[in-house]
């Protein structure tokens, strides 16, 4: 049976598919919906883990343990369970592991587009990647057989055009995946425990484990030739290949679906076959670099297809008549020559991060920001961030400003779930160490940016269950600070002052800004009638306006008016009018 | 109809993606491969969306190029411009009769294009321009979320392909409580081309 899925529906129905035990993630684009589809699938046991580390060494843990285990991140996440993806190559595992990386070119809602290839290169990982929905469900199956028949966990990567493009693949709909019995447990101390002397020798396993795969790779179809015209010989992954083919179809193509290790003797076949070699990739010249040491001329790659951003047909078929490989063409039409408003991503009407920021701005602070909805808070009108950091970083980065001894006073903002990822760690620094950080956490009581996923601080689950809920202002206390508050996110006058008393403070102080998600049922339920501004009153002073909620817009006259479809009933715009012209209407 | 791309856009929470897996899914059905591309997460916060549609014997990539939009669905004004390069010269813009000013228009001052504007532009780019009350018509109807089911209506009187495929795949994918609706929805939207 035909059916469309995502790329990332896909490695969920794959992983299924394999009789995978345990799924496990952190919410990050463009990889959340792995987890998300995979809980679907009641057999399975998912669980969003505090962060991409204990993701992964969940994961892994369920491997050594003798069953399959599948963890999905984004691309930097990979860089948080960095210690864990390197130290699995060197144990191996009992059971399948697949590591998923879904990347993310041209930072469509990412800090960086690092390109991933170069973490199985590095780790020496196995690395897979499929070019559109069919083969991500294919190779994820197959990535726990190669999983176990390498002993080691397997990259699975992806990036935003297979993760979250739709298309079709066929699924059996009466297919029960295979139930695997546990083996009996052993202990093997010597390939489990990497303290130096068990160490060595497994290194020795992780090089001679390479040139299998190198073998291996030679001969799987996962790597394929097509031969086609001669004089053009393109190499390609992933979603390049989709791209290339539709800019030349006429050409021979090497498509790489093991892209580590690379299939020696495939490629040199194929540069022998061909009048030039043009490698078409995204982001480094990671595939152009590990042909060229193939000892395999590459006629052209980056200097052709750019090293920035991501591709589409039209960067491709640019690149492709820059190299003579097809006709000039016509040139494609212009943007329209109006300057068109913007439309950047904004807070929500009656988001409760609006009115802390607004707090936030009157005081002329240094604002260490983090990663979550709260970053928009850079953009005007509220312009209220000096740095945003890798997850959890805000903390450390406003004891960094006490640290080196500038005058400037600085708080640090930080959401519940990367509070609890990551901000945990730096806090406790923080106590030990004798700083002083203001530290203000944004709980709207959910992962909000990535699609509102539980964490510990709610205490719900993959599947809306409900789990066990930590309280932020609880751990603040177990962890030393005395200062600890938990204040109204709307509440903008006593924010004001907990957090001014708190910048004068000689220790360190929590602050809880609590106010649920307006997007949650939970907000939703509370909210009163919309707001209305009385005409009379408004003079046009702006200072609504000022507060950039989109459901205030400017009259013919200059004056306010709020649109009663969008209006959230958060009470910040009449906390903020001098005229008193705002005022909740009827029910 | 051997192929055809269609790029839907509009603004975060208009249901442009809802809509853009009821035609997929459609497509499918009609037995065309399908491959559909969106970016999912920040557009919710009220952004600018858009989600490319292709339809094919074989479809490669699951993006359109710039100047091959067969069909382009605007379910909000503005956005029908911020898109109008991917027209095809032979291509159809049908465009919903609907205004979101965003911040920099709404208080911050920036031009909004007024009708004349967007059809003029739009009409010098395309072979067929049709403004659809997709709103005012969700409003009649009482549940201004169908509008973007009346764009669907109002391109499927536009492709060969059986309406009971259409109204198969909605009846699947919106809640049975708004079935009936969205079919009214549906059936007018048809009659406005």
């Amino acid at each position: 049976m035909k059916r469309l899925l995502s790329g990332n529906e896909a490695v969920a129905q794959g992983a299924y598919e394999a009789g995978v035990r345990v799924g496990t993630a952190y919410p990050g684009t463009p990889s959340t919906e792995i987890l998300e589809a995979l809980s679907r699938f009641p057999a399975v046991r998912t669980l969003w883990a505090t962060n991409e580390k204990v993701a992964l060494e969940t994961a892994l843990g369920v491997a050594y343990a003798g069953a399959r285990a599948i963890v999905a991140m984004k691309h930097v996440g990979v860089n948080v369970a960095a210690d864990p993806f390197f130290y699995g190559v060197y144990t191996g595992i009992e059971a399948g592991m697949v590591i998923v990386s879904a990347d993310d070119p041209g930072m469509h809602s990412s800090q960086n587009e690092q390109d991933n290839r170069r973490y199985a290169k590095f780790a020496k990982m196995p690395m897979l990647e499929p070019s559109d929905s069919e083969e991500a469900r294919d190779f994820t199956r197959l990535a726990f057989d190669i999983s176990e028949q390498f002993d080691v966990p397997v990259l699975l990567r992806t990036t935003t055009r297979i993760a979250h493009s739709l298309s079709v693949v066929e699924v059996d709909p009466d297919y029960t995946p295979p139930q695997w019995e546990l083996k009996p447990y052993h202990r093997n101390a010597r390939k489990y425990t990497m303290i130096p002397l068990n160490a060595r020798p497994r290194h020795i396993v992780v090089e001679e484990r390479l040139r299998r795969l190198a073998a291996y790779s030679d001969e799987t179809p996962l790597n394929r030739i097509e031969w086609g015209d001669r004089r053009i010989g393109i190499i390609t992954s992933g979603i390049s290949y989709g791209y290339a083919r539709e800019v030349s179809p006429g050409a021979s193509f090497l498509k790489l679906g093991m892209s580590f290790p690379l299939p020696p003797q495939k490629v040199r076949e194929f540069a022998a076959g061909v009048e030039q070699v043009i490698v078409i990739e995204e982001l480094d010249p990671y595939l152009e670099e590990e042909v060229h040491l193939l000892g395999v001329e590459v006629a052209h790659g980056k200097d052709a297809f750019p090293i920035l951003y991501e591709f589409d047909p039209d960067v491709v078929r640019a690149g492709a008549r820059k190299l003579g490989l097809i006709p000039a063409g016509s040139p494609a039409p212009k943007p329209v020559a109006m300057e068109l408003p913007p439309r950047p991503p904004v807070l929500c009407p009656g988001c409760p991060h609006r009115a802390v920021y607004h707090v936030l701005r009157r005081l002329k602070l240094i604002v260490n920001n983090d990663i979550g909805c709260y970053t928009l808070a850079v953009l005007p009108p509220q312009s209220t961030t000096d740095t945003m950091s890798c997850m959890g970083g805000s903390i450390s980065a406003a004891y960094g400003v006490e640290l080196a001894g500038l005058p400037e006073r600085a708080v640090a903002t930080i959401g519940d779930s990367t509070f609890f990822h990551s901000g945990i760690t730096a806090l406790l620094n923080v106590v030990y160490n004798g700083g002083r950080t203001v530290v203000i956490v944004l709980d709207n009581r959910t992962t909000a940016m990535t699609g509102h996923q539980g964490h510990p601080g709610t205490g719900i689950g993959t599947r809306g269950e409900h789990l066990r809920e930590v309280a932020i202002e609880d751990l603040g206390r177990a962890l030393g600070i005395r200062r600890v508050f938990v204040v109204d996110a709307y509440d903008t006058r006593e924010m004001l002052r907990v957090v001014k008393e708190s910048l004068e403070a000689d220790e360190p102080s929590l602050i809880v800004a609590r106010r649920a998600c307006v997007l949650l049922p939970e907000a939703r339920k509370e909210l009163g009638p919309a707001y209305r501004v009385d005409p009379e009153r408004c003079n046009g002073c702006g200072l609504c306006f000022a507060v950039g909620c989109p459901a205030i817009a400017k009259t013919a006259e200059g004056k306010a008016e709020i649109d009663e479809l969008l209006c959230a009933a958060c009470d910040l715009c009449a906390q903020v009018c001098a005229r008193g012209a705002i005022h909740p209407g009827k029910e | 109809m051997e192929k055809a791309n269609f790029l839907l856009v509009g603004v975060g929470g208009q249901g442009i993606v809802t809509a853009s897996d009821i035609l997929s899914e459609v497509g499918l059905r009609a037995g065309y491969d399908v491959k559909k591309s969106e970016v999912h997460g920040m557009s919710q916060r009220g952004g600018a969306v858009s989600s490319h549609v292709r339809f094919g014997p074989t479809v490669h990539a699951p993006l359109i190029a710039q100047g091959e939009a067969d069909f382009l669905l605007a379910f909000e004004m503005l956005e029908s411009l911020r898109w109008a390069h991917y027209l095809h010269p032979q291509g159809v813009a049908l465009v919903n009769r609907q205004k979101m000013p965003p911040l920099a228009a709404a208080s911050g001052g920036a031009h909004y294009p007024d009708e004349e504007e967007v059809r003029r532009e739009l009409s010098s780019r395309a072979r067929q321009v049709t403004l659809i009350d997709g709103l005012r018509i969700a409003q009649e109807l009482g549940n201004v979320r169908v509008s973007g089911t009346v764009l669907l209506g109002a391109l499927s009187a536009l492709l060969a392909i059986a309406p009971a495929f259409w109204e198969e795949v909605i009846g699947e994918r919106v809640p049975s409580r708004y079935v009936e609706v969205n079919r009214q929805a549906f059936q007018a939207g048809r009659s406005e081309v």
